[in-house]
């Protein structure tokens, strides 16, 4: 898939942002006044600037309120719907930290579901399309809630939860990697089952329907090399998990929590950007694409 | 609304033949002028006298090769478009309900008007039969010509898709696959027309007919009666030709 | 659209949509020139605009389909390579820089000219007119200017298909005949990519397998219609009469042939004269009228071949002054049976294996004899003979360029013949039926003209069918009479001229040096010639003054082509909806077997430059020449214009540009008649064309049938009825041999009598390639071909938005062989060397492909700057021409000859017979060879294309 931009920063920030919000929302860390305000500024500029983030990737962004209607069937519009009521909840419970000083526990255990909640369904979004197998699986879901929870954990300064939670994703990140590059191959979706021709002999793509690109190719279609791959995953594992686990593991500064946030978010943006480009789409096969894996 | 309507008794769709198809993308062009003309915004074509011209199209002709074990490879020419699937992922997965299965006869189709440009449909097609038009940001896709197959402006004759009514070689049908006895189930059965990519459990309506067996050679035994000399010499030949032209009607004989 | 409909199971709503919309505010028809195969079409136009094209159901060509590229019509009519106004070259040939003019200053121009040139040497004029359909217009036009300097495109398109066949039945595929589609069993295809007959082709194509009836390929490469085909025989290029030769030796080894049909309808009992010292040896003998004799069956004498009553007898011989004269199929018998083709022995070079061959043969024997078909219709023949049915051998043949563009094609296509005629499936049901007005025999044809007197009109037709060496076109000294050297002994029988060898040789001044060439729709300086870069050079040459070597170039085109920055004078022409045309009776009209039809084109949107119709532009200068025919007596113009032409214009009496609704005693009528200024609005009314069928007892064996002849007089094709036998043994060839042992008093020059004996043989041969006595094959050892895509046609599609998306550049296929032995992988680029020069080109796999064979799509190369593209366009860049390798002139031999790159019979240009070499190159950013842009008088198109006309 394309790795556009907009989706992984929208991906990785709001992740974050909720993230951060569902440990608030438990009350951890149980802030109030100027430093709730500045704990609820952080996730809100994380999550709606996400959000925001995504709408970049629509062509008619003006319609985006229509997303909020097909809740029943759809993912993205549930993720709309949890994310703004994810949001509201979250702020009517900042609200009262904040200005009242005032911690109101259903709500913030509310606010704490919908905020987890909300990354279920972007995880879903993904996770629920059978035309890209590295996607479409439970580890998909898993690894954006422990990544939601542990990259959260870590900016909430939860550091006994950060620790346990980003060592479980960097594993479960390596693991899905290493299982996902044979999803394609095991989803049985191959090119003699695209074009029905595998009974009469081995297919390949002669020649392309038109000779310039189209926004399937674009969208769909992108191949990353083998070694660069492995080289990013590489990088991604270094600062998303294990730079961030030593650092906590140092005695605590801000600076080096800090650099461990930091650390963090470029680690899962690298690991977001190689989660789109290295998601075949089965389409590709009809390109001519993915033949090796398939 | 995305959700699926319950099954319709008609489902329409397309059967494409494979083993008549040319691959001279009538069907193509025709479906752009259409499409260009009628349904929704019209296909746009980005730099289109320029270095990377890229357009929308809503059905596209493939090539492949095929390489059987003991014979001559051969080309496959491959058209697609949407195969209004009834178990359409693209519909369930439009957060605005902009993408619908119609309920009377399964024909899937975008809302322009409603359409954020998401492009979530697209990645849950497992065909590529949604393109995002670059210029009016909605999601375009084949409408089995919904505004021909009903218009009352058009003859009878007419009210089949542009693509199928252009088809210079036939290989493009049109019809209601819903119904067991029509000409397309008919034709589906009987040549085994199959689905694309049936383990994505779309359960396409359009079906492809395989190509017949190529490059068949019968036995020796079959054919060489057809070929035994009737003499091995020219001058035995004319011996043999006096005698068939006297069998002929009129002969000397 | 609103959202208030309620599904069935009112759960959920769907939005309403308008299922009804209107399709246009008007519906005209006309006929499509996005390629030469002229479907009906319907015009549907929104405010006055074009807004969408589809076929038109009831026209007999296309019945209501259409291909891609009629379909993109409109992006044409649109295109932003579209020629405004006239030209005036300001800056040197080539460099694309021209000042707009008006109509009276380009008309001016030409006349200024013109004039002195017919005052005095009418010959300093060639005009030759590219992928013209009105042909009888432009050379009639050319015939009163009284230069024999004019021919279309014929000789570098397929003249060997179209000569082989009218020398030996009348009639050839496309415009000609074509497969009796309905009835055919077996339908074997051999080296079409696309074909003139596009929609046609694939409507039978469609038609047979919904019937199930079996296709064969005979093709270097499977794709198209090769790649539906059946079965597939992936033959080495320029082989195929060798494969077509072995058929028939195992056809007639195993006697499956049709001898009654073989005794009455051609010439195969015809007796030759086989007397050694005769003048006239191996020529037909002939009674005192001069009619050809056979020996009747019924008598054992001597017979004239149409005597009434007549059982011509194959195996009747004729003793004569000690000299036994043996019929043609004796000498058929003879040559075919002979070992040189058995399977075994040409299996090597066609690399078809002899199994597969005895695999054919034994097919078409099946199919041909074992399915014959009975229709139970009686007729009677041209010598009073009743035949209660009539008798079908289902097996059908169709080519094209692939036999014809080699310099063996003429006899290639012969053999094919000779094998449908040896089965008896020509005119007969299930095999290839003939289009009126054909058949039409070689003597039916007129004979060419060149005599030019100054001043005046030249004595007849320039193209004609020859009968042997009196008719050729030679100046006293024996040398070429015209420019293209055309019916000399180089090419005897070139029927359609050499549009391929004008530039070259008036660069050359080879026969001799002219003054202006006049060209309309030929793209010369590009994908129309071979040695593309050498055309360019040549139309750029000065002398030693400074002058061009052609001094001057008068073009018309309608859309900014390469061709356009070589002229010094544009004459801007319309786009094919918006001007009148004829597709004539007297040209290339669109029957079928079973129908006579015409067509016209008129303009449906009005021109919104300022541009004219090159015909009505032809009858304008034709008055102010004063050109015969062209103005009254008075001096004023006869032609207002094309359409006053097509309305007005007499050949014979009674017969007209088109046959529909001429005005006879009673009114309107069809075929014959006068004028009828009407006439245009009656074919308007009828959808552009008008039809009318064969009847049915007349529906096949035309050449024979008494019903068919006297139909085709009252249709006014010719004026008696004309019955012919097919001429197996083709005797104007054998007079050219005469001449070049010696007999008679036009005597070929010394170097080519060998040539002639060789190729010139009466009965079908077949000869290597000329260019492998030319080129090493170890050197080159691939054959390089091209294709035609289906979905552009030539250069003109480019400029298309729609379809240059689908062919934007152009892979050279490699075979698998190629492919490993090199190591080749996607992505990579290839050094291409013929003798003639080299090209770097990207490349591509394909394993349906002849082992020895490369190739690619033909002229989606485009130089940088022409047809109003980015000059970053990927056609400019990626794509490439093959032409750049190939040669109007062979390889030089070190005997200081020019020998053409052409059929020795013809003159067809032998396009495919081109051999190369491969090897693997880094890879490039731009394909060579890398000419610069060049400069356009039009802007290149906008940047993004979202309309709809109606809205
Ligand atoms: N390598 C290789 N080269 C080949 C061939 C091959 O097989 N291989 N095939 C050869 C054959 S068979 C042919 S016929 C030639 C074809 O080659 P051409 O006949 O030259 O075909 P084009 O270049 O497409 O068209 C000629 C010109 O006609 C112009 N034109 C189009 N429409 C109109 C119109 O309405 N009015 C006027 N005035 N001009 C118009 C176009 O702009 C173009 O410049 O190519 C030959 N070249
Ligand atoms: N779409 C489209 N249609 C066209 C045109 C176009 O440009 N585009 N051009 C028109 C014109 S001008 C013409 S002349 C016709 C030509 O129509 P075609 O005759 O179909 O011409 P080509 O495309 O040159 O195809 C030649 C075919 O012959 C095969 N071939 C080459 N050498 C041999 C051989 O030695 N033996 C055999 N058996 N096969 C061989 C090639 O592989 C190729 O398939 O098409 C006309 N129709
Ligand atoms: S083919 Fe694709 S777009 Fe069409 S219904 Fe099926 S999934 Fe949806
Ligand atoms: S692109 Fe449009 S139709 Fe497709 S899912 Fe998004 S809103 Fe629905
Ligand atoms: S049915 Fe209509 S919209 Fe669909 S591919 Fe055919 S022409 Fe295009
Ligand atoms: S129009 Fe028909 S033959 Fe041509 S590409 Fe389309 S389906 Fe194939
Ligand atoms: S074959 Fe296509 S381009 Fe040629 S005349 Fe017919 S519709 Fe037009
Ligand atoms: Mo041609």
């Amino acid at each position: 898939m394309h790795p556009a931009p907009s989706v992984i920063v929208f991906t990785t920030f709001s992740g974050l942002g909720f993230g951060l919000l569902f440990w608030l929302g438990l009350g951890w860390p149980g802030v109030t006044g100027l430093s709730a305000f500045a704990f609820f500024t952080i996730a809100y500029l994380l999550a709606v600037g996400g959000l925001l983030a995504s709408t970049f990737h629509l062509g008619h962004p003006e319609r985006a309120w229509r997303a909020f209607s097909q809740w029943r069937t759809s993912w993205l519009s549930r993720e709309g719907c949890a994310a703004v009521a994810a949001l509201l909840v979250m702020a009517a419970y900042g609200a009262g930290l904040v200005f009242a000083g005032q911690r109101i526990l259903w709500l913030g255990w509310l606010g704490a579901a919908l905020s987890i909640a909300t990354v279920f369904t972007t995880a879903m979004i993904y996770s629920q399309l059978r035309t890209v197998p590295r996607w479409r699986h439970w580890s998909t879901p898993a690894l954006f809630l422990t990544l939601s929870l542990g990259g959260g954990a870590l900016l909430a300064g939860q550091t006994r939860f950060a620790l346990p939670l980003l060592v479980l994703a960097g594993l479960l990140q390596a693991w899905a990697w290493h299982d996902g590059d044979s999803r394609l191959r095991r989803s049985g979706t191959t090119l003699a089952t695209a074009t029905g021709l595998g009974q009469i002999g081995a297919v390949r793509s002669f020649a392309p329907p038109h000779t310039g690109t189209n926004y399937l190719l674009r969208e769909m279609v992108h191949v990353v090399g083998r070694r660069h791959a492995r080289r990013l995953r590489v990088i991604a594992l270094v600062l998303g998990f294990a730079l961030p686990v030593v650092l906590l593991l140092l005695p605590f500064a801000h600076w080096l929590a800090a650099l461990a946030v930091l650390s963090h978010l470029a680690g899962v943006l690298a690991l977001r950007w190689l989660f789109f480009a290295e998601a075949e789409h089965v389409v590709g096969l009809y390109y001519g694409a993915h033949q090796g894996q398939a | 609304m995305t959700a699926l309507p319950p099954p319709s008794a008609v489902r329409l769709g397309l059967v494409i033949d494979l083993d008549t198809c040319v691959g001279c993308q009538a069907c193509v062009i025709s479906c752009k002028g259409w499409n260009t003309e009628n349904y929704g915004a019209p296909l746009s074509d980005q730099d289109p006298y320029g270095a990377a011209p890229a357009g929308t199209f809503l059905n596209r002709v493939h090539s492949y090769e095929v390489q059987p074990p003991a014979a001559p490879a051969q080309i496959v020419h491959f058209p697609k478009s949407c195969l209004h699937c009834a178990d359409a992922p693209c519909v369930t997965v439009c957060p605005t309900g902009a993408s619908y299965k119609r309920a009377e006869d399964g024909i899937v189709l975008v809302n322009e008007d409603a359409c954020i440009g998401c492009g979530l449909c697209a990645w849950a097609c497992p065909y590529g039969a949604r393109e995002m038009d670059a210029a009016a940001q909605v999601m375009k896709k084949c409408t089995l010509c919904v505004d021909r197959i009903y218009n009352a402006h058009l003859p009878e004759e007419d009210r089949v898709p542009a693509c199928v009514r252009t088809c210079p070689s036939g290989a493009r049908h049109f019809g209601d696959l819903g119904d067991p006895d029509s000409a397309v189930s008919r034709l589906v059965e009987a040549r085994g027309g199959f689905d694309l990519m049936p383990e994505q459990a779309t359960r396409p309506t359009n079906k492809y007919l395989p190509p017949r067996l190529r490059d068949h050679v019968e036995a020796p035994s079959v054919l060489a009666p057809y070929l035994t000399p009737v003499a091995d010499t020219p001058k035995g030949f004319l011996g043999w030709l006096d005698r068939a032209l006297g069998a002929l009607p009129g002969g000397a004989e | 659209m609103e959202w208030h409909d309620k599904r069935p199971d009112g759960m959920t709503q769907q939005p309403r949509i308008d299922l009804s919309p209107r399709i246009s505010d008007e519906m005209r028809q006309t006929t499509c020139y996005m390629c030469a195969c002229r479907c009906g079409i319907n015009v549907h136009l929104k405010n006055g605009k074009v807004a969408y094209i589809e076929g038109n159901r009831d026209h007999p060509v296309n019945k209501g389909v259409l291909c891609a590229k009629g379909a993109a019509g409109i992006m044409q009519v649109n295109a932003p390579s579209r020629l405004r106004a006239p030209l005036r070259r300001t800056g040197p040939r080539g460099s694309g820089q021209f000042e707009e003019i008006t109509w009276d200053e380009a008309l001016a121009q030409a006349t200024a000219w013109l004039a002195p040139l017919r005052a005095a040497a009418p010959e300093k004029l060639a005009f030759f007119t590219g992928r013209d359909q009105s042909q009888s217009f432009t050379s009639l036009w050319a015939q009163a200017f009284g230069t024999p300097n004019y021919a279309a495109h014929g000789g570098f398109c397929s003249v060997n298909m179209a000569a082989a066949g009218i020398y030996t039945m009348g009639g050839s595929f496309w415009e000609f005949g074509q497969p009796d589609w309905e009835l055919t069993r077996l339908f074997i295809l051999f080296g079409v990519a696309e074909d003139h007959d596009s929609n046609p082709i694939k409507i039978g194509i469609g038609q047979l397998k919904a019937r199930g009836a079996r296709m064969i390929g005979v093709n270097p490469i499977r794709t198209g219609y090769n790649a539906v085909a059946d079965d597939w025989y992936g033959i080495t290029p320029g082989t195929d009469g060798l494969l077509i030769l072995s058929l028939i030796h195992l056809l007639l080894k195993a006697g499956r042939i049709d001898l009654d049909y073989l005794a009455r309808y051609t010439n195969a009992p015809v007796l030759v004269n086989e007397d050694p010292a005769s003048p006239q040896n191996g020529l037909l003998l002939r009674d005192e009228d001069g009619h050809v004799q056979v020996i009747d069956r019924r008598t054992g004498a001597l017979a004239r071949w149409d005597g009434a009553g007549v059982e011509p007898d194959l195996a009747g011989t004729y003793r004569h002054a000690g000299v036994t004269h043996r019929p043609v199929f004796h000498q058929i018998v003879e040559r075919y049976l002979s070992d040189t083709y058995a399977p075994e022995n040409v299996a090597g070079l066609t690399g078809i294996p002899a199994p597969r061959i005895r695999q054919l043969a034994a097919e078409i024997a099946r199919t041909a004899f074992d399915e014959a078909i009975t229709l139970d219709r009686p007729w009677t023949d041209f010598r009073g003979v009743e035949h209660a049915t009539m008798t079908g051998r289902p097996v059908s043949f169709h080519a094209m360029r692939g036999i014809s563009a080699h310099a063996n094609g003429f006899q290639t296509c012969r053999a094919l013949h000779l094998l449908q005629i040896l089965i008896g499936a020509v005119e007969t049901p299930g095999g290839m039926r003939f289009k009126p007005p054909y058949p039409k025999p070689a003597t039916a044809h007129p004979k060419p003209h060149c005599k030019v007197t100054p001043g005046q009109p030249l004595g007849g037709p320039h193209l004609g069918y020859v009968q042997g060496p009196e008719d050729l076109c030679l100046d006293e000294a024996g040398n070429p009479a015209r420019i293209d050297k055309a019916f000399s002994w180089e090419n005897p029988m070139s029927a359609h001229g050499l549009m391929h060898m004008v530039i070259s040789n008036a660069h050359a001044g080879d026969p001799y040096r002219i003054d202006t060439l006049f060209m309309y729709m030929a793209n010369m300086s590009w994908n129309s010639s071979m040695n593309t870069s050498g055309t360019m050079q040549m139309l750029t040459d000065q002398d030693d003054n400074g002058d061009y070597v052609i001094p001057h170039i008068i073009y018309s085109d309608a859309y900014s082509s390469e061709m356009v920055a070589y002229a010094d004078l544009i004459l801007p022409d319309t786009t094919y909806l918006e001007r009148h045309d004829c597709i004539s009776l007297l040209d290339r009209p669109i029957c079928e077997a079973g129908a006579v039809a015409d067509a016209i084109r008129w303009p449906v949107v009005a021109p919104d430059r300022d541009v004219r119709a090159f015909q009505s532009v032809l009858c304008d200068l034709g008055h102010r020449l004063a050109l015969p025919g062209f103005v009254n007596t008075d001096g004023t113009a006869k032609y207002a214009d094309y359409a006053d032409y097509i309305t007005n214009h007499i050949r014979r009496p009674g017969i007209g540009p088109l046959a529909g609704w001429r005005m006879g005693e009673g009114g309107l009528q069809h075929g014959r008649g006068t004028a009828n200024a009407g006439q245009i609005d009656n074919y308007i009314a009828h959808g552009s064309f008008w039809i009318e069928h064969v009847p049915e007892d007349a529906a096949y064996y035309k050449p024979w049938s008494q019903a068919y002849q006297d139909w085709a007089v009252r249709m006014g094709f010719y004026d008696t009825p004309q019955p012919y036998i097919f001429q197996l043994y083709a005797e104007p060839m054998r007079r050219f041999q005469l001449a070049a042992e010696g007999e008679g008093t036009r005597q070929p020059p010394d170097h080519l009598r060998g040539q002639i004996i060789a190729t010139m043989d009466p009965l079908p041969v077949w000869y290597a390639p000329l260019s492998d006595g030319h080129t090493d094959p170890v050197s080159y050892p691939l054959h390089a071909l091209t294709q035609r895509p289906m979905a552009m046609y030539h250069s003109w599609g480019s400029q298309n938005a729609w379809l240059r998306q689908i062919h934007g550049h152009n892979p050279l296929y490699l075979p698998t062989s190629v492919w490993e032995t090199q190591g080749f992988a996607e992505g990579d680029w290839a050094l291409v060397t013929s003798p003639h020069g080299s090209i770097t080109v990207p490349v591509a796999h394909m394993a349906a492909l002849n082992a020895n064979t490369v190739w690619t799509w033909n002229a989606i190369g485009k130089r940088k700057g022409a047809w109003a593209l980015d000059p970053a366009a990927p056609e400019a860049t990626k794509g490439f021409l093959l032409n750049h390798l190939i040669h109007e002139l062979l390889p030089a031999r070190g005997d200081d000859l020019r020998w053409a790159n052409s059929d020795p019979i013809t003159g067809q240009a032998a396009w495919f017979d081109l051999r190369v070499r491969v090897e693997k190159c880094p890879a490039q950013f731009t394909s060579q060879p890398d000419h610069p842009a060049i400069g356009a008088p039009v802007a290149q198109g906008p940047a993004t294309l979202a309309w709809t006309v109606g809205k």
